[in-house]
């Protein structure tokens, strides 16, 4: 499917944010001029098209007792796929991307305690003899997570 | 705040989403043996202390055309890099924006902004944005576009006793 104008001004709308009362999808129809009715099946459509990937309570893993850290490695081109399987075998590695840059890796751990983000990063760096520099967040600045529809 | 059992069934049963129905609350009450008014207030608390950020709709950039993006870095003087990142965050298409530790001498840059557009172009379009913004704060700066998706499982917390 390709989003229609009124489907993109649901995405818009609902990037903000939802409420929390007994009948919220009624709220926000009356807020977008729609139905109900309508603008429940313009969302499930968007969600089975998966033009919308996800639509709920996102929660703060930190919060929630969990760490993450952005980490990065300059991974020599010869042993590119060899440093990634090694990498990738941790499940606390959540994400993993090559990039442009002599720091060529750059991957996301999640853990559920903080101090198992520097015990992943020194086992990777042992498995593979190459430095694991690490990225946490100091701050962050919210967004949102606009991105116009 | 310190999570209890009632709000990790809460968690759990809304991970995955909220229900497409009219009443969405109630319908996740029923499912948890709760009253939607225990649901509705302990969603609110949560959302009141951070450990729900927002109830949001996650588009799914590619579907919609935004199929370009960069992790922009930033070298930004420390006593202006919150002023500042507040300013780059707010930019439409910028869906993560946080500020970080150098790692020198190998990494000089303190602010990441991840930058998402229809072309690349448009991404670079955005990254002169940023730049504006930062004016002579910025004391340099790099774009790193990704090539591979080498791994992509998301966030598995295991379930813990409340």
């Amino acid at each position: 499917m390709t989003p229609d104008e009124t489907d993109r001004r649901i995405l818009n709308y609902l990037q903000e944010g939802f409420p929390i009362a007994p009948h919220p999808y009624r709220m926000v129809a009356e807020e977008l001029g729609l139905t109900e009715e309508d603008l429940l099946s313009r969302i499930t459509a968007m969600k089975e098209a998966r033009v919308i990937t996800r639509f709920g309570p996102f929660f703060d893993a930190a919060a929630m007792g969990g760490a993450f850290c952005l980490c990065a490695i300059a991974v020599p081109e010869e042993r590119f796929e060899e440093v990634m399987t090694k990498v990738n075998a941790h499940p606390e590695v959540a994400h993993n991307y090559e990039r442009t840059h002599r720091l060529n890796m750059w991957f996301v751990l999640a853990t559920e305690t903080p101090d198992a983000i520097a015990r992943t990063a020194e086992a990777i760096e042992r498995e593979t003899g190459l430095t694991v520099l690490c990225f946490p967040k100091l701050q962050e600045f919210f967004i949102g997570f606009r991105v116009a529809a | 705040m310190t999570l209890d059992a009632t709000d990790r069934q809460i968690i759990a049963a809304t991970q995955a989403g909220l229900p497409l129905v009219s009443e969405p609350y109630a319908q996740v009450a029923a499912e948890l043996g709760l009253s939607e008014e225990v649901v509705c207030d302990r969603l609110r608390t949560m959302q009141a202390s951070g450990v729900i950020r927002r109830i949001a709709v996650a588009p799914n950039h590619y579907k919609l055309g935004m199929t370009a993006n960069g992790m922009s870095v930033w070298d930004v003087a420390d006593e202006r890099v919150a002023e500042l990142g507040q300013k780059v965050g707010n930019l439409d298409g910028v869906t993560h924006c946080y500020e970080r530790p150098r790692a020198l001498p190998d990494w000089p840059y303190n602010l990441f902004a991840m930058l998402h557009g229809s072309s690349r172009e448009d991404v670079e379009a955005q990254r002169a944005h940023v730049a504006a913004i930062l004016g002579d704060a910025c004391r340099g700066h790099d774009i790193l576009y990704s090539t591979r998706i080498l791994k992509k499982t998301g966030l598995r917390l295991r379930s813990r006793k409340g």
